[in-house]
């Protein structure tokens, strides 16, 4: 058996675990766990930019971007959480820049900003009396907040990231696969990995483990994720009894190329970009008149399902248009300068999309406009976490010794039912900080705890067991139908029908997933292998993910029910929490919303009072 | 456009199954619009299970999947089936670097190859409370070298690296390049000295094999040449876009 010992394990090497990393190995001997290479990592996917109120092209507050992160979440978005990420974001951002990381500038050499869907400030000139469609009829205006590197922010960040890691000497296991969680008494000692390259397992021995393993998309038919984004780590800790907060809440991105599902920017629509259905008309005038276009996101992707649901998706289709020619976006007068554009400033800003759109759909997006639909983009929920990124036992806040997560894999929440552009990226560097602090600084407060014999037992048999069992059906098919009942029944819009039906399907293909084996018994990057043990994972996170969905009679950002149609706060105005009961998701419990109350005129008041959602 | 019947030809090596290398052949019916990813995945997961491969985005960003279609090197999720010219596929693990399984290759020598050259920014001054100042000039005098996404697609095709795996290779240039002439960098002199060494850039024999194979469409021979002009003058200009070597 291979042994390693280390203060602190970071699973994951993506935006969040690298920036842990960066802070533990600081203070704390400190090694990275990766079943890939870190620049394959998925955060350097992200295009369109990093939200900080640094106020370099116009006037704005964190406290700006804290009311939209809370509104965009529909106000299921814990209030103390959002505003430590908007707050801390700022010097973040600076952090970024000192490690080196390459924004565009504006012309006097600052970091350059721009809008993004749902990032606004209250209008200057708002008159309520103001007749409707005027500008002064608009509470809020969008925000150039957005801080980017053309439209490859993330690949920026990624590589930064990694290049600081170098710098500063971190351990890296790099293409070794998480499979356990070394579990004690309640308390997380350490994990087990399979080494890619060998099948040789490796326990790693620790006081505080990270969990940062990503989002789970791969349970939908049509998403941006990567083929990687198995949700390992939520799904293996929620087989040791740890809950899953908000799983119904998954957010569709709108603009997903046609049947491939690779993202194309929101910085399209934040550059000026317009969506057009089948009859040539701007649809988002009818669900969003304030903001239209730059509305959040699961307001477009519910807009862009009811255009086709009511036949005016291209050509009867399931697919509407996006439109980022600059004539288009001169004609309708949404240049983010007030000034016309040209195609070779459209080119300059959106140089991948530009490439993606050529490569994949043979269109040229300076000629013509890309055939769209929504794909599976973002996990809101996750493994529920404090502000520290310590990991919540149950509804009752307490936590779970030396066990933490970050980034997608984590549930903060400061996505609420909803996350908004570009806060993704925001909360991996804020609380991937956050969390390699906390984690190293409880690494040096104690000694290693002792390991039970034999702590890769599990692990083993169960690989064992993978091997010794027939082919009796390709995996795939088991894969390939859970990918489509996501995505029909517990997509963007849900019923108890749908979800009911989901549940069933569910419960067919893990009997299956169970009886069925692998073809490749080898031990040389037998990924054949590893891909049953991520289905594995994918199948539990989507039970969990139906459950929660069935339980929430309500309809809240990324979550429609079109049979409880509105939000309903005297009873859903809290979080999910999910426990796997043996086989299948169990007890449901329910933690409230973090609420900031202030003083007003003598009394306590919501500092972010509800209202209702309307962009 | 209709479906087309590809002949997929793989070298296949299993070291647990195979003394050497071998060729095997599959028949596969593709979409046009399929990558080149999606045909080898689905001959993966249809026929044969145990075809060695990485990847991950899919899409061309994460670098995974760099491998030799029908000769030249490429990402497999950037090639689309409709792009063949005939319809044998034939794909080979990337040269230069050790083979671990069918075509996947051992990335540890490239990545060395890429630490060697001090790839992070080097300024001990301390910093401002808020942003370094760059002005847009100097900020895209660097750009093209930002892009790189260490797929190993230049590295591997490049005949001096095939030939000497102690040089230290286009991708790690390109790494330092990035830094060289960031105005806000200053560990110029020591990444300079790095590659003055004789497996640094005069190594490079200009075949321009890393350009053709660049993804992203980085000028990596241009970044060279920039670098070598550097080392020549002993000057670093981080201010302005200098073209010293017209590519076509």
């Amino acid at each position: 058996m291979n042994y390693h010992r280390f203060d602190c394990i970071i699973v994951g090497s993506g935006g969040a675990g690298l920036m842990a990393a960066l802070e533990a190995s600081k203070l704390a001997g400190t090694a990275v766990v990766s079943k890939l290479y870190p620049t394959r990592s998925h955060t350097g996917a992200a295009q369109g930019g990093i939200a900080a109120a640094l106020a370099n092209l116009e006037d704005d507050t964190w406290e700006n971007h804290a009311y939209d992160t809370i509104k965009g979440g529909d106000f299921l978005v814990d209030q103390t959480a959002a505003e430590v990420l908007c707050r801390e974001a700022v010097e973040c951002i600076y952090d970024l820049e000192h490690m080196g990381l390459p924004f565009d500038r504006t012309p006097d050499g600052r970091i350059s900003q721009r809008r993004f869907g749902g990032h606004t400030k209250p209008n200057p000139v708002y008159d309520p009396a103001a007749p409707a469609g005027t500008e002064a009829a608009k509470p809020r205006i969008p925000v150039k907040r957005a801080c980017h590197s053309a439209d490859r922010t993330g690949h920026m960040i990624l590589q930064t990231l990694y290049q600081q890691c170098i710098k500063q000497g971190v351990t890296f296991f790099d293409e070794f696969h998480m499979l356990d969680l070394i579990m004690v008494e309640g308390e997380c000692r350490g994990i087990v990995a399979i080494e890619i390259a060998t099948s040789e397992l490796h326990v790693f021995h620790a006081k505080s483990v990270l969990l940062a393993t990503g989002g789970f998309g791969r349970m939908f038919k049509v998403s941006s994720n990567a083929f990687a984004l198995t949700g390992d780590g939520p799904a293996i800790a929620y087989r040791h009894g740890i809950p899953l907060e908000d799983m119904e809440f998954y957010q569709f991105h709108p603009t997903g190329i046609y049947r491939l599902g690779i993202l194309l920017s929101e910085a399209c629509r934040g550059d000026g970009g317009v969506m057009f259905n089948g009859e040539g008309e701007r649809f988002m005038e009818k669900y969003a008149p304030n903001l239209k276009d730059l509305a959040s996101r699961d307001v477009c992707s519910r807009s862009i399902y009811q255009e086709v649901r009511a036949g005016r998706g291209v050509g009867g289709k399931d697919y509407v248009y996006l439109d980022i020619r600059a004539e288009t976006i001169n004609k309708y007068k949404t240049s983010p300068t007030g000034e016309p554009v040209d195609s070779a400033w459209v080119s300059k800003r959106l140089p991948d999309i530009i490439d993606f759109a050529r490569t994949y759909l043979g269109v040229d997006p300076i000629h013509e406009p890309m055939p769209i639909q929504p794909t599976a983009h973002y996990a809101m929920g996750g493994l529920p976490t404090d502000v520290h990124g310590r990991v919540l036992r149950d509804e009752s806040g307490a936590f779970i010794a030396g066990l933490y997560s970050a980034g997608e894999s984590a549930c903060v929440s400061v996505h609420g039912a909803n996350r908004l552009g570009t806060n993704s990226l925001v909360d991996l560097v804020v609380f991937g900080r956050r969390t390699g602090r906390e984690m190293a600084r409880f690494a040096l407060d104690r000694p290693f705890q002792s390991l039970p014999p034999k702590p890769e037992a599990y692990v083993k048999a169960e690989i064992e067991a993978v091997l010794a069992r027939p082919r009796v059906e390709p995996w795939v098919k088991i894969r390939d139908e859970m990918q489509r009942t996501m995505m029909d029944e517990c997509g963007v819009f849900r019923t108890a029908d749908t979800l009911t039906k989901a549940r069933d399907v569910l419960v067919d293909l893990q009997n299956r997933y169970r009886s069925t084996g692998v073809q490749d018994k080898g031990t040389v990057f037998n990924t054949g292998l590893l891909e049953v043990l991520e289905l594995g994972c994918l199948l539990d996170l989507a039970q969990a993910t139906v459950a929660s969905a069935l339980a929430r009679k309500e309809s809240r950002g990324a979550h429609s029910r079109e049979d409880f149609p509105t939000r309903d706060d005297s009873q859903f105005f809290r979080h999910t929490f999910i426990f796997k009961d043996g086989e299948y998701p169990g007890r449901i419990g329910y933690k409230d919303v973090d609420v900031i109350l202030r003083q007003v005129d003598g009394r306590m008041e919501p500092k972010y009072p509800l209202e209702i959602r309307k962009y | 456009m209709s479906m087309r019947t590809l002949t997929v030809r793989i070298k296949r090596y299993v070291p647990e199954r195979d003394r050497a290398p071998r060729w095997e052949e599959f028949k596969v019916e593709a979409d046009p619009h399929d990558r080149v990813l999606d045909v080898i995945q689905k001959v993966k997961w249809d026929q044969d299970e145990t075809i060695g491969l990485r990847r991950s985005c899919a899409h061309g960003v994460c670098g995974s999947d760099a491998m030799r279609i029908n000769g030249v090197n490429r990402l497999a999720c950037k090639v689309l089936i409709k792009s063949l010219p005939s319809d044998v596929l034939t794909l080979e693990p990337i040269l230069g670097l050790p083979v671990i399984k069918d075509l996947i290759v051992d990335m540890k020598p490239f990545f060395d190859h890429y630490k060697s050259v001090l790839p992070y920014l080097i300024n001990d001054d301390p910093p401002p409370t808020t942003e370094r100042l760059q002005s847009p000039e100097e900020r895209a005098r660097f750009d093209d070298t930002t892009r790189c996404i260490l797929c190993a697609c230049c590295t591997a095709a490049c005949p001096p690296f095939w030939g000497d795996d102690k040089y230290v290779g286009p991708a790690a240039i390109v790494n330092a390049h990035r830094f060289i002439f960031d105005s806000r960098d200053r560990g110029a002199a020591e990444r300079l000295d790095i590659l003055n060494d004789t497996e640094g850039v005069w190594r490079c024999r200009t075949v321009f094999n890393c350009t053709n194979a660049c993804p992203r469409e980085i000028k990596v021979t241009q970044a060279i040449q920039e670098v070598k002009q550097a080392l020549l003058t002993g000057e670093v200009d981080t201010h302005s876009i200098v073209n010293i070597h017209q590519e076509t």
